[in-house]
């Protein structure tokens, strides 16, 4: 008697067969205790890095290229007050920014002429060495999970099965399709739900492969230590001032991600997305009736 | 009359402010401070394992010059003192050198010209964010403690300075690894001229690898310790004193 049979004579499934396709409805597995742990540990790390790091833009609230920049020097973007209005000041363009950047008010209603306002800032009062303390405390958090989320990745095939696209999807029809679904709010249904598509999959990686790993990077070289070991990595960036400039610009793009992915958790069922964040159970989107 | 959207108004401003003192709360808790300041350490110790502890900061060359080199801090000691010392040309200002040293000195400012001289082109980047080039002329530190003798119990040096900054005396110290590299200098001029009295004339320190705040400037004495706990609040300077910077300013 093989292992196909069983007493009765009955042939089982193909072993190799692959099981059945949940269908709309089913409540599977979706997300690994690796990517689940590494979510929530940079859910709270991003936060305090960006409101941190906001607090530590204060101090100087002016961006330069190049290896140097100081008050003297020309910014290519700088937020300040003049007068009674707060202003956002990018090359030559001038915008007003009163209420929320250059000047605000404190919760006491005391005016405040720093560049971002108290709620979006760690701490709330200015305070360029606690900002510090967050900021570099938490990039040890940021960097260290990075690489054993990183590692881990590699070694379990998440990045190769989950996340890197194929050629077919990257197909600009393809991708065009999937951009023209999500305009409408039609998000993959049943199985099809099972994998991340497209937008997700080059929105992720970008994230992983390219945000976070400039964001360290960009940091590191805010080290005069680091520059001085390693004097290659500044050069890649242009400069220390440079390098400022992009570490900034990553945080932004940060922002916007951070801000769309909540959007999309919103759109596409929040109970149900971060259930599937904390468990990993997820329950599929209902295919519509035919 | 109580309206809807005073109420919402209301509520939010009253989430937002318990919010806030939550927030603030843990940033004044002593053990969240403490625990985010472990990792000052940590930074301290990996930099040193991976990198190369003699690396040299870029030097560049005179067409990087900032055009300012922007001051910070104190700008202008206060006190009758220090005007003489700047109205003389600082022909009396003395740079003492004791503590733990075999052969305790104090040198006029004509002396310390007087011995070898390296000149560096470098990028001085502030805590706060800024960065400026400039040309600094200045004696390595190497040689004036060698001239000491300084004794095989120091492990730091601290840089006492004649600036009060805010309610304290300035002061900032380094360990004997930036003591002896070879771009830490005591410099005595700024692009060619004589160190401005902005920038800490005449007399300031020069530690490349680190933040500005470690640039002890109008520096009087250099005093050879084999612990930071006595000199001021213990920390290691005016700032990690007062303001809980890092004292390891790597970054």
């Amino acid at each position: 008697m093989t292992d196909d049979e069983r007493e009765d004579g009955l042939a089982l499934p193909e072993p190799n067969a692959p099981p059945p396709l949940p269908r709309g409805g089913d409540l599977v597995s979706r997300h690994r205790l690796s990517t689940r742990l590494w979510h929530w540990t940079n859910a709270f790390t991003i936060f305090v890095m960006l409101m941190s790091g906001l607090m530590i833009f204060n101090a100087h609230p002016r961006l330069y290229w190049g290896q140097y920049g100081a008050n003297a020097d020309q910014p290519w973007m700088q937020i300040g007050s003049s007068g009674g209005r707060g202003v956002l000041i990018l090359g030559r363009e001038v915008y007003d920014t009163t209420g929320v950047l250059g000047l605000w008010k404190d919760p006491n209603g005391v005016e405040q002429r720093r560049a971002f306002p108290w709620w979006a800032t760690i701490p709330s009062t200015y305070s360029l060495s606690d900002a510090r303390l967050w900021h570099l405390f938490f990039a040890w958090v940021l960097a260290l999970a990075s690489t054993v989320y990183f590692v881990v990745s590699l070694i379990n095939q998440h990045l190769r099965r989950d996340l890197l696209p194929d050629m077919k999807e990257l197909h600009p029809r393809h991708i065009w399709h999937d951009i023209r679904d999500h305009l409408r709010l039609r998000f993959p249904k049943g199985a099809a739900a099972l994998r991340y598509n497209i937008l997700q999959k080059l929105a992720y990686l970008s994230v992983i492969l390219g945000l976070i790993p400039l964001l360290i990077l960009t940091g590191l070289t805010m080290s005069p230590g680091v520059n001085a070991a390693w004097p290659w990595l500044l050069d890649l960036f242009g400069g220390r001032q440079s390098a400022r400039s992009i570490h900034f610009l990553c945080a932004a793009a940060m922002l916007v991600f951070v801000l769309i992915h909540l959007l999309m958790v919103v759109l596409a069922g929040p109970f149900n997305e971060i259930r599937s964040m904390i468990t990993g159970r997820y329950r599929l989107p209902r295919e519509p009736r035919e | 009359m109580i309206t809807r959207r005073k109420l919402i108004g209301s509520l939010a401003v009253g989430a937002g402010g318990v919010l806030l003192s939550g927030c603030n709360k843990i940033n004044a808790n002593p053990q969240v401070r403490s625990l985010l300041q472990s990792s000052e350490g940590l930074t301290m110790r990996a930099q040193r394992l991976i990198t190369d502890r003699s690396a040299l900061a870029r030097e560049f060359g005179a067409a990087d010059l900032s055009p300012v080199f922007r001051a910070n801090g104190t700008r202008q000691p206060a006190g009758s003192a220090y005007e003489g010392h700047r109205v003389a040309g600082f022909a009396d200002w003395r740079l003492v050198i004791d503590g733990l040293v075999a052969r305790p000195m104090a040198m006029s400012m004509a002396q310390i010209q007087a011995m070898p001289r390296r000149t560096q082109i470098t990028r001085h980047d502030c805590v706060e964010g800024w960065s400026a080039i400039g040309q600094w002329t200045g004696v390595p530190l190497k040689l004036l403690l060698d001239a000491a003798g300084l004794r095989s119990s120091a492990r730091y040096l601290i840089f006492h300075c004649a600036d009060r900054y805010a309610q304290a005396d300035y002061y900032e110290s380094i360990d004997l690894i930036d003591a002896f590299h070879p771009q830490t200098i005591m410099a005595w001029g700024l692009n060619g001229q004589p160190l401005p009295v902005a920038n800490g004339a005449p007399l300031r320190l020069r530690v490349e690898r680190q933040l500005g705040y470690k640039h002890a400037k109008y520096v009087q004495r250099i005093e050879a310790v084999d612990s930071l706990a006595t000199q001021g609040r213990g920390k290691g300077g005016y700032w990690e004193d007062y303001h809980d910077y890092a004292w390891y300013a790597g970054i």
